[in-house]
């Protein structure tokens, strides 16, 4: 049955590809580091494939030949010093081969200075705050109407009938393809847990402390997310949503922003 | 004459009524206890879970509101950790290393008493804060402050309970610990102790050294509540990520805690069925010491998005995967046992077979989990509830089902009922796939875990797993079956099956209240088996 369910799983990953919206695996991403993140997830799981066969497959063959019923007499043997140190030094080597792309990528990932935007991510319960430390701009961004209006028990709306459910939100966050950007997350309340999976950052928003990561998008596009850590009953209701945009159309979004800013400056002024 | 009235006074039965389990000092009874306490909590923490499934079974709000979701993901986590699975190998060992070992009873016997009835207090109040105000706690079962803080009336409760569960595991530990140290058999060396033993010595160290860890870190939560200390607000100069490592410090051990006894039940059972001896049992007793070990300095492998170092990250992604090899070594020794063996397929060793297969897959979702850049990604999401519900219900939980099918016909007299024992694993096995299996794939695909609703292309495999859960849950009842026809099979041997060995198997079917008066002699016991 396990190999059933093992061989079941190998076809749906090799359909998976034609199914986007039935996603199987891991998201393959739309940074450098998502794609290597991605590459290593792959590397692992063909290894635990490939032992899997072995093991599995030694234990099949007993079940099946060693069997009392196939009038199988039992052996004695109890010890073999070749066979033990064989199959505690293979894995060893096995690991190995596994450690050192990891740490290397590691390292990639931890690598977040000369930032070309740095963006103050502030958890709350429940929702996201995004300051744009060069620019002057910053922002609240919650769950999006639509959503929050089917979210309740016997709201009488279908999720089915809601775009994106409880992946929208009202302001996402606008980066800029290309350009290294670098988020400094802390939190307001409680521990949160920034999570964008195409992007491969999770980290964790912590009061009192600030956490760093960093990413540069290489396409263009919206990408959606929620917050990973528990962070009370409304832990489920805080998505992420990112658009990645070309850098003209970056400009431009931060210039409309300071326009509103300056007619709301001049409202408050206007005696 | 003389003779005649020792025997009489030897030969006291237990007392008659409630009083004979309130004040017990007898191993079978406080074995019994305990594992009737266990499966009670298994079914009390099953139906938390299956409140959770239920409304997780489609997308939006059925049946629950998201802080009564919270409540029940964590009170199920508590039940199931420190009610079920805990509590069941505590009472195996109870009840079977005693006998295994050829010894009268525990060690510490009125301390054993008081070690079981903690449980029912600590649980009993802990169960209760379900009707408080505010309700039962909703931080997970991890308590991370400063979310834990925000927890109402159930705080205290809460930290006490875990207190008294901490009080009565150590207590069992110690008493583990100095029975089998000092009550063996006079040639009973301690590598030939039977490996069930041998990981029970283990795991009561783990108990010892990492109980008194988590009430430290539960006494740190209760006096920044309620005695204006900051260890781990930030607002004070405290550090909330500290709780982490300190509550993980525990955590970690405390997962080998829950499967090494495994690893000793299987290890028992595998060599019994397949005719065979158990194939490298002193590398089995290193691989399991140095599992112990390692399983001191992986802890932060359960932080890599906390923020830490490089250098660290490096050193826990490093020491994480170093447990596959000992783990390994245990896996290649239980299929080197069958191979070449004389294999039948009775309930016991169905389960440990399915144990060592799902087991192993667990297994593999813990390698890939230790690579540190891929766990980032799964990191809080249902592929990390997939792998440690592998490691603990087709791992733990069927272990423990092993045990009891294994040991029933000694404990009770009598050979259970073989079909409905095999229908109970043959669904069990179905249905713990179905639900587990498909969470792997919503963890890829991007479901965090702890939450009650969720978005509509994740509807297919939580329908699925829910499906599935029902199904689990409903196939237990196959099991209390089993349990309450125990006595109504044919009459068992002292042997029971037809290639066991140890000292178990030396003494009548049901397993007289007092066993080894004197202590028995290992040679002799090996011999009559050949």
């Amino acid at each position: 049955m396990i190999r059933k369910s093992l061989l079941c799983l190998l076809g749906l990953i090799w359909t998976s590809a034609a199914n986007a919206e039935w996603a199987l695996n891991m998201p393959r991403g739309i940074t450098e580091l998502s794609a290597e993140t991605f590459d290593l997830h792959m590397m692992v799981f063909w290894w635990c494939v490939a032992i899997g066969v072995i093991v599995f497959g030694v234990m099949i063959i007993s079940i099946f030949k060693h069997r009392k019923s196939a009038g199988a007499t039992p052996a004695t043997f109890s010890h073999s010093t070749t066979a033990e140190v064989i199959w505690t030094a293979i894995p060893c080597v096995i690991l190995l081969l596994m450690a050192v792309p990891s740490a290397e990528t590691m390292i990639r990932l931890e690598d977040s200075r000369e930032p070309d935007v740095s963006i103050v991510v502030t958890g709350y319960q429940w929702k996201w705050h995004y300051k744009y430390q060069d620019e002057g701009i910053d922002f609240f961004s919650s769950l999006a109407l639509p959503s929050v209006r089917a979210r309740f028990k016997e709201s009488g709306i279908d999720p089915f009938s809601v775009e994106n459910y409880l992946l929208e939100v009202d302001r996402p966050l606008v980066v800029p393809r290309g350009k290294k950007v670098r988020l400094l997350l802390t939190s307001n309340d409680v521990i949160h847990s920034w999570w964008v999976p195409e992007i491969a950052i999770k980290r964790d928003a912590i009061p009192g402390i600030i956490n760093e990561a960093w990413f540069r998008a290489t396409e263009t596009g919206t990408f959606r997310g929620q917050c990973a850590e528990l962070c009370g009953k409304d832990h489920g209701y805080m998505p992420i949503v990112i658009e990645v945009v070309e850098v003209d159309a970056y400009q431009a979004w931060i210039e409309t922003h300071h326009d509103a800013g300056a007619k709301i400056a001049q409202l408050g002024t206007r005696p | 004459m003389t003779a005649a009235v020792a025997d009489v006074h030897d030969d006291h039965g237990p007392a008659k009524g409630f009083k004979r389990w309130l004040f017990t000092t007898n191993h079978k009874d406080i074995g019994t206890l305990y594992l009737v306490f266990s499966l009670t909590m298994f079914f009390v923490g099953g139906a938390m879970a299956l409140v959770i499934r239920s409304e997780l079974m489609t997308p939006g709000l059925q049946f629950v509101h998201p802080e009564f979701f919270n409540q029940m993901t964590t009170m199920h986590a508590l039940v199931m950790v420190f009610g079920a699975v805990m509590p069941a190998f505590v009472g195996l060992a109870n009840w079977m290393i005693p006998m295994m070992i050829g010894a009268p009873d525990m060690a510490l016997p009125r301390m054993n008493n008081w070690s079981f009835w903690i449980l029912p207090v600590a649980f009993g109040m802990l169960i209760s804060t379900l009707f408080l105000p505010g309700g039962a706690p909703a931080s997970g079962w991890t308590m991370y402050p400063p979310l834990v803080l925000q927890t109402g009336d159930a705080f205290p409760f809460l930290i006490f309970s875990v207190h008294l569960m901490g009080l009565s595991s150590i207590m069992g530990a110690i008493n583990i610990i100095v029975t089998i140290l000092n009550m063996r058999a006079p040639d009973m060396w301690l590598l030939k102790m039977p490996m069930f033993v041998w990981t029970w010595l283990i795991t009561a160290y783990l108990l010892i050294a990492v109980m008194p860890v988590l009430a430290g870190a539960v006494t740190m939560l209760l006096t920044d509540q309620f005695f204006g200390t900051s260890f781990f607000l930030a607002a004070g100069g405290g550090d909330p990520v500290m709780f982490q490592h300190i509550f993980w410090f525990f955590g970690h051990p405390e997962v080998y805690i829950m499967i090494l006894p495994a690893f000793g039940v299987v290890s028992e059972i595998i060599p019994t069925f397949s005719r065979k001896p158990l194939f490298g049992h002193d590398s089995m007793v290193y691989a399991a010491s140095s599992i112990a070990f390692l399983s001191f300095i992986v802890w932060a492998h359960h932080m890599f998005t906390v923020g830490m170092p490089l250098s660290g990250q490096l050193f826990f992604m490093f020491a994480t995967m170093l447990i596959a090899v000992p783990t390994g070594v245990k896996i290649f020794n239980w299929v080197a046992t069958m191979w070449r063996g004389a294999m039948t397929f009775e309930t016991p060793m169905l389960f440990s077979l399915a144990f060592v297969f799902l087991f192993t897959i667990g297994g593999f979702s813990g390698l890939m989990l230790a690579v540190a850049p891929a766990d980032i990604q799964y990191h809080d999401t249902y592929f990390v509830v997939a792998h440690f519900h592998y490691v603990l219900v087709p791992g733990s939980i069927f272990a423990i089902m092993a045990a009891a099918y294994y040991w029933l016909p000694k404990w009770t007299g009598y050979m259970y009922n073989e079909a409905a024992g095999k229908l109970h694993f043959w669904l069990s096995t179905i249905f713990v796939n179905l639900t587990f299996f498909p969470m792997h794939f919503l963890g890829l695909a991007g479901m965090p875990r702890r939450i009650p609703d969720y978005s509509t292309q994740f509807t297919d495999f939580n329908t699925m797993a829910s499906v599935g859960a029902m199904g689990f849950g409903l196939s237990q009842l196959v099991f209390i079956y089993v349990l309450l026809t125990s006595k109504k099979g044919a009459r068992a041997t002292d042997r029971v099956w037809e290639a066991p060995r140890g000292l178990e198997w030396t003494v009548p079917s049901p397993a007289p209240y007092h066993t080894f008066d004197t202590p028995p002699k290992v040679r002799v016991a090996q011999e009559s088996f050949e």
